[in-house]
């Protein structure tokens, strides 16, 4: 009886630990989210400033054509059509300056349309997802 | 092994200078004399045609419709490569055109101007055949139906003397890829050769990483050279960087073709692409084309690359430069200063 007992109370609190503990905690639950707008031949905001290891959310639409938006370094690459919203949670885990670009061909001026990421060491020097300010300097 | 010959030598053909760059030595593609047989009778039994010594040449990125800044002379570029290997000594079996054929533009009628004048230029090429590749400029936009209507597929392969080549087009999906179907055609498309069959593959973009910040790689290269990887004698001819670049992955040289419009900056010692300054005393630099050499003889067949950079010629000074402003103005229209 007292065996049965342990037994029920172990089984309970075994399974209140899975449930206070995810195996998965998903990162779109606590990441910040960053609104991008593609168009003909620019991204806006045209720069912007993460932080290492923490995630973001990037919320990509597109005003005219489908754009590309690929950052090889942070392995993100995905394409931004018309009429949806792609959205992609990241987790940058290398700190420094990358460049975006489109890599789908948008017609002349393509080659232009870029986009600036930082990617700072910590959070105490800016807040996360931080979008470019008039007062912004790149860290080359 | 690096078997570089450094050569320089230079030529006079009719008023026109020519720097003839530096030689490269393919290692021998058919090394011994059992090997060279067996692929001889492949080939002959595959086409009727023998393995026997020829030379094409490579043009690539004329971009033809762009006009200044940074060059100001549109089409007289191209058309002085024409006139350059119209006077060479071995005339060329074929041309391969390796992409960016014409400056994009946005209205459909104007870019079919630009195709039928560079078809118009192309023709004076004393040759039998043209093959072309697209860049991203003739037919990312539309998915090739323009450029298709112009030169017909954009990927395809055929058989030249007992070499065998391969036209694959990485532009027309809009992104840097040649995508699944085009990777099955490959795959069944060399699946028919033996390992030791010559093979040249000439595309627009690069099918390693060389700038990928650049846009200057393609997303799938590395599932086209995984296909291409038991195949002994394997050799890649693109364009897109306009300028001249030779990379070796394992046993294949990835070869890039000057252009005939403007140069890039080189991308190993610069963080932003860039056109170069056009130097109206010497309005060519950095432009050129290539002339390949396939060598059979005895038990031994060698490619030999010879990459001619277009030096400054009889247009030379402010005279000259007005001269080919003038010419050029009689037979290209519209502007743009962007390019890829």
């Amino acid at each position: 009886m007292m065996l049965t007992k342990q037994l029920v109370v172990l089984g309970l609190l075994t399974g209140l630990a899975m449930y206070a503990t995810p195996t998965r905690p998903r990162a779109s639950e606590s990441a910040e989210v960053v609104k991008i707008t593609a168009s003909k031949f620019r991204f806006t905001p045209d720069h912007i400033t993460l932080v290492k290891g923490q995630p973001v959310t990037l919320q990509m639409t597109s005003t005219d054509a489908t754009h590309g938006f690929l950052i090889r370094a942070l392995k993100i690459d995905t394409d931004i059509k018309p009429g949806t919203v792609s959205v992609m949670t990241v987790t940058p885990a290398t700190a420094g300056t990358f460049k975006a670009i489109c890599d789908h061909y948008c017609g002349l001026g393509h080659g232009g349309m870029k986009m600036t990421v930082v990617v700072e060491e910590t959070a105490a020097q800016a807040p996360p997802a931080r979008v470019a300010s008039a007062s912004d300097t790149l860290s080359k | 092994m690096k078997d570089r010959m450094d050569r320089r030598s230079f030529l006079k053909v009719a008023g026109m200078s020519l720097g003839i760059g530096v030689v490269y030595q393919f290692a021998p593609f058919l090394a011994h004399r059992a090997e060279a047989s067996g692929i001889a009778d492949f080939f002959k039994k595959l086409n009727g045609e023998a393995p026997a010594s020829f030379t094409f040449a490579q043009f690539s990125d004329p971009h033809v419709g762009f006009q200044g800044p940074p060059d100001p002379l549109g089409t007289k570029a191209f058309e002085s490569a024409v006139e350059l290997i119209n006077k060479s000594a071995q005339r060329p079996d074929f041309v391969l055109f390796t992409g960016d054929l014409t400056h994009d533009a946005d209205s459909r009628d104007v870019h079919a101007q630009r195709m039928q004048l560079f078809k118009s230029i192309a023709a004076r090429i004393n040759t039998s055949t043209l093959h072309t590749v697209p860049g991203e400029n003739d037919a990312a936009l539309d998915g090739g139906v323009l450029y298709r209507e112009h030169f017909g597929e954009s990927h395809y392969s055929f058989d030249h003397k007992g070499v065998h080549f391969i036209a694959l087009d990485n532009v027309s999906r809009g992104r840097p890829e040649v995508g699944p179907d085009q990777l099955a055609w490959l795959k069944a498309d060399v699946a028919r050769f033996p390992k030791t069959a010559p093979i040249v593959v000439f595309t627009h973009r690069p099918l390693f990483d060389l700038k990928p910040e650049w846009e200057w790689f393609t997303a799938d290269g590395d599932d086209v050279m995984n296909v291409l990887a038991p195949y002994e004698n394997v050799t890649v001819l693109y364009g897109h960087i306009h300028r001249h670049h030779l990379q070796q992955n394992g046993k294949v040289k990835h070869y890039a073709a000057r252009s005939l419009i403007f140069a890039f900056n080189d991308p190993a010692t610069n963080e932003d692409k860039k056109q170069l300054p056009f130097n109206k005393d010497d309005p060519f630099k950095e432009l050129g084309i290539r002339q390949v050499t396939a060598n059979a003889t005895g038990d031994k067949t060698a490619l030999q690359v010879n990459d001619i950079v277009l030096a400054k010629a009889e247009f030379s000074g402010l005279s000259g430069m007005q001269q080919m402003i003038k010419h050029n103005n009689s037979i290209a229209g519209g502007s743009s200063n962007d390019a890829d």
